[in-house]
């Protein structure tokens, strides 16, 4: 029995996962969320969580979050530079910092960020690599 | 059948996800189905749970008072609401709760006729009166004063001993004290300077006003972060939960893979002495080889020993678990074999990958100050759900605890701010 529910979970969250994946985008950020998946399982998974919630008190959610949402520069520079705990998002503190992701080429930012801003809840538009050229020409 | 099964499931979590999106919160937590006897809790047999309060906010530690009522800290900053006041009625329910304080933080404690709190700075006491009821709730003396706080393991979880000292934890405010914190790839800066203010246990006098770092003595060192700590009065000791580090997977994928990065290190139980170095940043402790390693930040490569210096654990329980709360039960409630055990809330994992772990309360049984056998889950289900993914999930997460004058056992949530007495009658 529990087997069976296990299944129709699974069967459940992909069906859910599907549908919310279908209203029309462009194929190129489609693509591009998809290869930010991969970059969001192996560098962020871990602290904003499978499913983006975050840690309570610890690590912000991106879950409809100011930074994620809002000015795509700004959130660019995140990934660029880290995050310091003693910064608030939406008036909460988080208290481990976020570590500079430099390393990560354009096209990968653009990915994990099209990917973050297009899952868990959020629909806004994807990032380019143009635009993390852009944002990384500046620092 | 099978398909049918299916889709009733499927169609059950729809509905809950269409209540969820219209903010309907108390149908989602009635379709968890959570058992409501015992509160919800699973427990050994013979004890029984109940909900003395809830709601109060993100409830962190708690002490209990000789006349039976509850103060609880808040980890809250609004005026008014860092210390909840419990004074259950004849069925043990509060109903009435009253507030006061205006500061974040964890401490709580009651010593003889003071309560002593903390925020993430300073540490404050408030006089009792003989009823241990507090004086003057918006004048409490500041004892302590000026510690460090940069966000990251910022309680400044106390005790107090029977020689008229109080014990404070400060903090690392960093992982690992690399030099660019959890980066992948930096180094551990040489000499690590966070020690010196940071990363111990500070020993203070309980009754002096105003002290700082220079009043204070470094008691122990080479501890990352304590939130549970307590006095051991049979032993006269003062023993203390590590929060182990983070990130060995995520930062050292050429030393360790995804299972060892979810299984190391382990989180420690010290029994400190004075001068004591448990080692952090520089040595870790691998539970399953039962061995100090080298840090990789510092030189190690997960197979390199390291801190010959550094004291070796009482108990070492699986990583990332979070021990928030630590009390050694010296009640004649419960049976006699948890007489001077150690109780162990662990506020439940984060990091580590595929499945979380802890969220519950431990007991480990102690004969003549050392461990005496296994530690064994003794309180389970706070999260109310099953394979935990994510903290986000948990209805409720074990912080602090503190023994009631009957002997019962009281646990604290801070998802929810639930307050659990847990008594035993041997039905």
């Amino acid at each position: 029995m529990k087997k069976i529910t296990m299944i129709g979970v699974a069967l459940c969250a992909t069906l859910s996962f599907l549908s919310a994946q279908t209203p029309k985008k462009p194929a190129a950020s489609q693509s591009s969320a998809a290869r930010g998946k991969k970059v969001y399982e192996q560098y962020c998974l871990t602290c904003h969580q499978v499913d983006g919630s975050g840690v309570p008190h610890l690590n912000p959610p991106l879950i409809k979050t100011s930074f994620v949402l809002g000015d795509k520069a700004k959130l660019i520079q995140v990934i660029l530079k880290g995050m310091q705990a003693s910064e608030p998002i939406d008036d909460e503190y988080y208290s481990n910092n976020m570590p500079p992701h430099n390393f990560l080429k354009d096209q990968e930012i653009a990915d994990v960020l099209t990917y973050v801003r297009r899952n868990f809840g959020n629909k806004a538009s994807a990032v380019t690599a143009a635009e993390v050229k852009t944002a990384r020409a500046k620092n | 059948m099978k398909t049918n099964v299916v889709l009733l499931g499927c169609l059950s979590l729809l509905s809950a996800s269409c209540l969820a999106d219209n903010g309907d919160s108390s149908a989602i937590h009635r379709s968890a189905g959570a058992d409501q006897a015992n509160a919800g809790l699973k427990l050994p047999a013979g004890f029984k749970a109940q909900v003395v309060a809830e709601n109060l906010g993100a409830a962190r530690h708690i002490a209990v008072t000789p006349l039976g009522d509850i103060y609880v800290k808040i980890q809250s900053s609004k005026p008014g609401k860092a210390i909840a006041v419990l004074h259950p009625t004849g069925s043990g329910k509060t109903d009435a709760v009253k507030t006061f304080g205006a500061y974040r933080g964890t401490g709580m404690v009651i010593k003889d006729h003071y309560l002593y709190t903390s925020s993430d700075e300073d540490v404050y006491r408030y006089q009792l009166d003989d009823k241990f009821e507090v004086m003057y709730p918006d004048q409490p003396e500041k004892i302590v004063t000026g510690l460090i706080n940069r966000h990251q393991h910022e309680s400044k979880s106390i005790a107090l001993d029977n020689a008229g000292n109080i014990y404070v934890n400060i903090g690392a405010y960093s992982n690992s004290c690399q030099q660019q914190d959890r980066a992948k790839g930096s180094k551990g800066i040489p000499g690590c300077p966070i020690l010196d203010s940071a990363a111990g246990i500070w020993q203070f006098k309980a009754d002096k006003l105003n002290q700082t770092y220079g009043d204070g003595v470094r008691y122990a060192t080479g501890l990352r972060n304590v939130v549970g700590l307590d006095w051991n009065t049979a032993q006269n000791q003062l023993f203390v939960m590590q929060h182990g580090r983070d990130g060995l997977f995520d930062m050292f994928p050429e030393y360790y893979d995804l299972q060892q990065g979810n299984e190391l290190p382990a989180e420690c139980m010290y029994a400190l002495k004075k001068g004591d170095n448990a080692g952090w940043p520089y040595i870790y402790y691998d539970g399953i080889q039962h061995k100090k390693m080298l840090s990789p930040e510092y030189g190690g490569d997960g197979k390199k020993t390291g801190g010959d210096d550094a004291i070796d654990p009482v108990v070492a329980f699986p990583a990332h678990m979070a021990p928030n709360g630590l009390l050694f039960y010296t009640g004649n409630q419960f049976p006699e074999r948890y007489k001077n055990g150690a109780f162990i809330a662990f506020h439940g994992s984060w990091n580590r990958q595929k499945g979380q772990k802890g969220y519950y309360v431990v007991f480990v049984p102690f004969k003549d100050g050392k461990p005496s056998g296994n530690w064994e889950v003794f309180a389970d289900n706070f999260t109310g759900v099953e394979n935990i993914q994510s903290p986000g999930q948990a209805q409720h997460r074990p912080c602090g605890l503190a023994q009631g004058p009957d002997g019962a056992l009281y646990v604290t949530d801070d998802v929810k701010g639930t307050v659990y007495k847990i008594s035993y009658s041997g039905k």
